[in-house]
């Protein structure tokens, strides 16, 4: 049975066509991908993205603990940062890709994907022995709205009236709402998912129904669904776990070295990390643009021009942004140049194509 | 809320047909293009290749997901709609003007086992 967010009923009496997504029940769309795609690209749209998990890690330990689980490096970080990366198994796979934000000294909140919510807490509570800090699962706790898009700053800033212009890229604050909820303190952050300029704000259910409700009804900002949150995060190459990453897929593999450093003195996956940096990996993640419009979707075979199964393609959509048929896919490392032609086997048929940058579309942060 | 077009012949995947002597135009009926959203691109069968009833002959892709076309009779493709290779969005605009495929039909008798526009919009509400 799968779970609802606190803003289910609106969902259902928007009309949006609902279905199961990483054990909660989500909207997919409320009116069409294309519109709501659009509409991030170019205005704001606002996601329920309440379904994604949160861990607060304090203790006299937490810095260290993190360091410990996490690829991305939060030493001396200043408060309110927030960090990208992953926890990997000791072999390199992936456990999940991650926010990390340092909210005090020894007090960071982590937030990771719905799917793997139940795998990642049993995954840090094994990893917590040695460790003094406290694990505080509050998954349940939160809401999460994303407001996205070139005209987000002004619609939270005007229609939630959240002070958020001075918030850089990838930090957070802490704000009090005194009005309607007395006393709650949330969570807002300059972050998404989608390639725009927009944020994430983390709030009790009260308060998330609420904001939700004023911004619908403030007509600035579209209500938009997972669908698009998954043509926008994929036209600028970010990755979903499940697709991109995964135990089988290191961040290697998917071309997200950056985020791992390589520098810090442990943390779990690090050798097995070294190892593929040194020696090189068998597949690595590429993008490829197809000539004709046919879809690439995930699972389907990708070929040598030859016809000899190489790889399998991750995520593919018709880019909305750009117009074509691209796809990211997982193949042999030695077809994983730009510019090798490869081939795509959509049902039937067999489409050729080229390996080109894994972003089809460039991202347009506020920084 | 979709059409319905009395006058063709239906199955419970949604594709229709519309017979014209010893032909069949097949397409999908506007509740199923409701259902797709926008229709991104149509995967096509080639003249002269052989349809089967039941079978799948092809694909409608939306930008979620792609269905696949079960052919609702059997037939040789005599023509196929090349409109739809530069606007698949023809599908949305009025799926019943816009047929996917025109074929020959091997076995007329395969009409019978089809439901008519009564008995489609029934299937639909369930």
């Amino acid at each position: 049975m799968e779970k609802k967010t606190c803003l289910y009923d609106r969902h259902v009496a928007l009309g949006a066509l609902m279905s199961p997504f990483g054990g909660f029940i989500m909207p997919i769309q409320y009116t069409n991908i294309t519109d709501e795609h659009n509409a991030v690209r170019q205005h704001c749209g606002v996601f329920d993205v309440s379904h994604m998990g949160e861990v607060r890690i304090t203790g006299p330990d937490a810095e260290r603990y993190v360091q410990h689980i996490f690829t991305n490096d939060v030493a001396n970080a200043p408060l309110g940062q927030i960090y990208y990366g992953m926890m990997l198994y000791p072999n390199g796979g992936t456990v999940d890709d991650l926010l990390v934000y340092k909210m005090g000294e020894n007090d960071f909140f982590l937030v990771i994907n719905a799917a793997n919510i139940d795998k990642d807490v049993a995954w840090m509570l094994e990893q917590k022995e040695g460790f003094d800090i406290v694990l505080d699962h509050q998954s349940d706790y939160y809401g999460q709205l994303a407001v996205q898009g070139p005209e987000a700053e002004t619609v939270v800033e005007e229609v939630l009236g959240l002070p958020c212009k001075e918030l850089a890229f990838y930090t957070a604050k802490t704000l009090e709402v005194a009005e309607d909820n007395e006393g709650e303190t949330i969570i807002i952050s300059r972050t998404g998912y989608t390639g725009e300029d927009g944020f994430e704000i983390y709030g009790s259910h009260d308060f998330t129904q609420k904001a939700w409700d004023k911004l619908i009804e403030s007509g600035r900002c579209k209500p938009c669904g997972l669908g698009c949150r998954d043509t926008l995060r994929f036209e600028v190459g970010l990755p979903l776990y499940g697709d991109e990453l995964s135990a089988d897929i290191s961040p290697v593999m998917a071309g997200l070295s950056m985020f791992c450093k390589l520098d810090k003195p442990e943390f779990i996956g690090k050798e097995a990390l070294v190892e593929q940096k040194t020696n090189g990996v068998a597949q690595k993640l590429v993008g490829i643009e197809l000539a004709d419009k046919a879809i690439p979707r995930h699972g389907y075979a990708v070929l040598t021009p030859e016809g000899e199964p190489i790889g399998e393609v991750t995520t593919g959509y018709h880019c909305l942004s750009v117009d074509k048929s691209v796809c990211m896919a997982l193949v042999k490392n030695e077809y994983a140049k730009l510019g090798t032609s490869l081939a795509v086997q959509i049902r039937k048929k067999v489409f050729p194509g080229t390996v080109v940058k894994k972003k089809f579309y460039d991202k347009h942060y506020k920084k | 809320m979709a059409n319905f077009e009395a006058g063709l012949y239906y199955s419970e995947s949604h594709e229709y047909v519309r017979v014209e002597g010893e032909f069949g135009y097949i397409g999908i009926s506007d509740y199923a293009q409701h259902a797709l959203g926008n229709v991104v691109y149509v995967d096509m069968p080639e003249v002269d290749d052989e349809v089967t009833a039941g079978e799948e002959f092809g694909a409608v892709e939306s930008v979620k997901a792609a269905s696949d076309l079960i052919a609702p009779v059997s037939g040789t493709v005599v023509e196929i709609n090349e409109a739809l290779e530069d606007e698949p969005e023809l599908l949305n605009k009025d799926a019943f003007g816009n047929w996917i495929i025109k074929v020959q039909l091997s076995d007329p008798a395969e009409l019978d086992s089809l439901m008519d526009v009564e008995a489609y919009k029934k299937h639909c509400e369930n």
